[in-house]
């Protein structure tokens, strides 16, 4: 009998990370656009550093930081009753840092490319900042949220390392796809690997395809 | 009443540009804004929009005070309520025409107003299209109604018509005017047509190097040179050729090439991009109605 659990809990680690994400990302992503302050450089490089660090670099200092033994981990967990190591909260925090470049970039490049124009007429006729983002900026670079979302979504259904380092292997709770197939592979139960591993093929070009489908206008073309 | 009296530092590629400006606008004015390109024509628009601040100074309009430097105030761009057409037209891509003006209104604000700008600009069969399917003149007259949707008593015009070709800017002059005159506006354009200046401003600033050099009526300006009998164009001459012992110079005036005779001594200041007055004395001239 298949365990569909990890499957599971990997959709809902993607899920509630890339909704976390988009909230977070679009605040930060503006800030770049927009700011002319010297940290600029430094934000950017730290946002963008999950791309090339290994992951179990991550994963490592997330599990030094958050554990109880360590003073913030005891503040977190006294504190907020939150415990961040080998949880299902731990691993959507790490992944929401994991996969953070994912999101903020196309954000930021689709809003570096409106032109300012738009935002300054917004403003004269008396917009707030507010208004201006969500009905002017937002609705034209819906491709760019597109690929955000589907690229963040994607990404965290492929991490392992943070995972491993900082999830563990909890069935039910911080055991996701990519782990169980490590996990079948080494109890040389191809099988079971093999299933795991052809449902997250399968899905993950369905969604890409899907991404590309509407990014180039196929869509739109076929529906006409 | 706007009282304009502001210093900023511009940082531009030719160098640094200290950007001085007092002026006086009544209300009801057409002022034009003249002077190449770089002396700070169109930061003088946006700092009176609020778009960006000066270093010092202050301006006033009729009795608010809009910016201070010395009482640190600085109304935002959202409460000074101008109206401000760009040169890339601004219009957001996402909305339809009317969506676009109906974005523009103010909390509360009648609806009327979005018609009677429809009917005024002449808007009708354009109304449900999207801004990427129109003409760069009639995403400009769209740009216009939009600017005026939330009744600013300030229009600023931020060289609107350079993109466009001759018919459609002379058409869109109309429309400012007519808005101009119709929503009784405060208006200052930037503007390198002359044509386009005399036709419509009340009074014309010359700007040179982040200051103003002069201000006068646009005849004072563009037409101090005797003109009794005169006819006088400014073009750009675009080819000098030798026949025989004279030169035939063509010059461009606006979109028409007139061929004129010169000697060796005339055409040897002259050399091709030159900006010339083509002057000639007529007796007689003839007016043809063409349109």
């Amino acid at each position: 009998m298949l365990d569909w659990d990890p499957l599971i809990l990997t959709f809902e680690l993607a899920l509630v990370t890339t909704v976390i994400l988009l909230f977070i990302s679009i605040p930060i992503a503006q800030w770049l656009v927009k700011t002319k302050s010297g940290i600029k450089p430094v934000i950017e490089a730290l946002v963008s550093m999950p791309l090339v660090l290994p992951p179990t670099v991550l994963g490592f200092y997330f599990l030094v930081a958050f554990s109880p033994s360590n003073s913030f981990g005891t503040w977190l967990n006294e504190w907020l009753g939150i415990k961040l190591v080998f949880s299902f909260e731990g691993l959507v925090v790490a992944s929401v840092i994991y996969s953070l470049p994912f999101m903020v970039q196309p954000i930021q490049s689709g809003l570096a490319a409106l032109s300012p124009t738009l935002s300054e007429a917004a403003y004269v006729m008396g917009k707030s900042k507010m208004t201006t983002l969500f009905r002017v900026l937002l609705p034209n670079i819906k491709k760019s949220l597109l690929t955000g979302i589907v690229l963040a979504f994607a990404h965290t259904i492929g991490e392992f390392g943070v995972v491993l380092m900082i999830g563990g292997n909890i069935p039910g709770k911080t055991k996701v796809a990519s782990i169980a197939i490590y996990d079948e592979v080494e109890a040389l139960n191809y099988e079971a690997a093999n299933f795991y591993s052809l449902t997250l093929f399968a899905i993950t070009f369905v969604i890409l395809l899907t991404v590309y489908l509407i990014n180039g206008g196929y869509l739109k073309r076929f529906w006409k | 009443m706007i009282t304009l009296q502001f210093y900023k530092k511009l940082l531009a590629a030719e160098g640094d540009l200290d950007l001085q400006i007092e002026l006086d606008i009544q209300k009801g004015e057409l002022i034009t804004l003249y002077g190449p390109s770089g002396v700070g024509k169109t930061s003088c628009l946006r700092i009176l929009a609020g778009l960006m601040t000066p270093d010092r100074g202050h301006i006033k309009v009729d009795d608010a005070i809009w910016f201070d430097s010395e009482a640190k105030k600085n109304r935002s761009p959202q409460k000074r309520s101008v109206g401000f057409l760009f040169q890339d037209y601004g219009l957001f891509p996402n909305m339809t025409v009317r969506e676009n003006l109906e974005f523009a209104l103010k909390k509360g604000q009648n609806k009327g107003i979005i018609s009677e700008l429809i009917e005024v600009i002449e808007l009708g069969d354009l109304q449900n299209r999207h801004p990427m399917t129109l003409s760069g003149g009639q995403k400009q007259r769209v740009a216009l109604a939009r600017a005026l949707v939330h009744k600013p008593k300030i229009l600023l015009l931020d060289e609107p018509l350079a993109a466009l070709d001759y018919h459609i800017r002379q058409k869109l002059q109309t429309y400012i005017y007519k808005v101009h005159k119709e929503f009784s506006l405060t208006t200052l354009l930037i503007s390198h047509d002359i044509g386009e200046i005399v036709k419509m401003s009340d009074r014309v600033v010359v700007l040179e190097h982040g200051k103003i050099s002069k201000q006068d009526t646009p005849q004072a300006i563009f037409m101090s040179k005797q003109l009794s009998g005169k006819f006088q164009f400014t073009g750009d001459i675009i080819a000098i050729e030798q026949e025989e012992v004279v030169y035939i110079v063509t010059v461009l005036i606006h979109n028409s090439l007139i061929k004129v005779v010169a000697d060796t001594s005339e055409v040897a200041e002259l050399t091709i991009g030159d900006k010339v007055v083509v002057a000639s004395k007529a007796f007689n001239p003839i007016l043809y109605k063409i349109e």
